[in-house]
């Protein structure tokens, strides 16, 4: 993975195939503190404390379930380069959330990327769930929500039409100051 | 604070006016592409990226773009299936934009589906 964006992209479709509803993508920069923080939070089906134990091995994998593979250890990896770490909670039931931390400047931290390109790949492939995505960029904050996009555009057009990921490709990677 | 602003979405809105919409239901064509964790390390993210680029540039609303998990086939990605209606799926293997570039100029826009990219043509046969 050349960039964080992928990771998340990579994160969130884990999430979308344990039939999340909704999917809270958070990206923040502590500048103070040098730490750069992204959560990924569904309420999708969630884990049991067995399969919650295996997610990080990469050779931890249940066909039936899919739920785990290289995505989060791929993860772990790109954190824990950059002085960083990464932590999963979830509970049958009542969804899951993968938090990672990074030193924002570490010399071996990955860029963001483009975060824009990931929200569209993910809107674009499951157009029935919701993604709400917020960051907090060096005092630039940006703030996208599908559900609302979805009721402003009801009845016209829907959430797959290329003009409206545009927009939102555009909104997520130039914040207006 | 960077926001969908209300205004741009109305343009959209005001857009798309009078143009039938068959992104709901019925469709000729569905592009899959593969996004496992295999496909978005060889840059299936681009490959959505730049077939969505291509839908808008068309005016395109009988095209559905879609993605799915790994197919298990981690070496020849990235990979996507086209699908036109009352045809045979066809896959598509290790792509770039120049190759996916022609497979919609050619597959998804006149239904001739182009061998040479695929990754095979038929399936196993008895004999």
């Amino acid at each position: 993975m050349e960039d964080l964006s992928l990771h998340i992209l990579d994160i969130v479709e884990n999430a979308t195939s344990a039939g999340a509803t909704l999917v809270c993508i958070s990206v923040e920069e502590d500048a103070e503190r040098d730490i750069l923080e992204i959560t990924v939070r569904d309420n999708g089906s969630g884990m049991d404390a067995k399969a919650l134990n295996g997610v990080r091995d990469p050779f931890f994998t249940s066909r039936t379930t899919r739920r785990v593979g290289l995505g989060i250890p791929l993860f772990e990896a790109a954190a824990r380069e950059a002085g960083g770490h990464l932590w999963v909670y979830s509970q049958p039931g009542r969804g899951t959330k993968v938090k990672a931390t990074f030193e924002a400047g570490h010399i071996d931290r990955k860029p963001l990327g483009d975060m824009g390109a990931t929200l569209v790949s993910l809107i674009m492939g499951n157009p029935e769930v919701d993604f709400v995505y917020e960051s907090n960029l060096k005092g630039e904050t940006t703030s996208v929500d599908t559900r609302s996009i979805k009721k402003e555009i009801k009845g016209v057009t829907t959430i797959t039409d290329p003009a409206v990921l545009k927009l939102v490709r555009d909104v997520v990677n130039n914040p207006e100051p | 604070m960077a926001k969908l602003r209300v205004e741009d979405l109305k343009k959209i809105k005001e857009a798309s006016k009078g143009t039938v919409n068959l992104r709901d239901g019925a469709y000729r064509v569905k592009i899959t592409v593969h996004m496992g964790t295999c496909g978005i390390a060889a840059g299936a993210r681009k490959i959505m990226n730049f077939l969505l680029d291509k839908i808008q540039e068309v005016s395109a609303t009988d095209i559905i773009l879609t993605s799915s998990g790994c197919a298990g086939l981690c070496n020849h990605e990235p990979m996507i299936t086209v699908e036109v209606k009352d045809g045979a799926p066809v896959k598509y293997v290790l792509l770039d934009e120049e190759k996916t570039q022609r497979i919609f100029e050619e597959h998804v826009m006149k239904g001739n589906p182009l061998p040479e990219y695929a990754l095979s043509v038929g399936s196993e046969t008895t004999y």
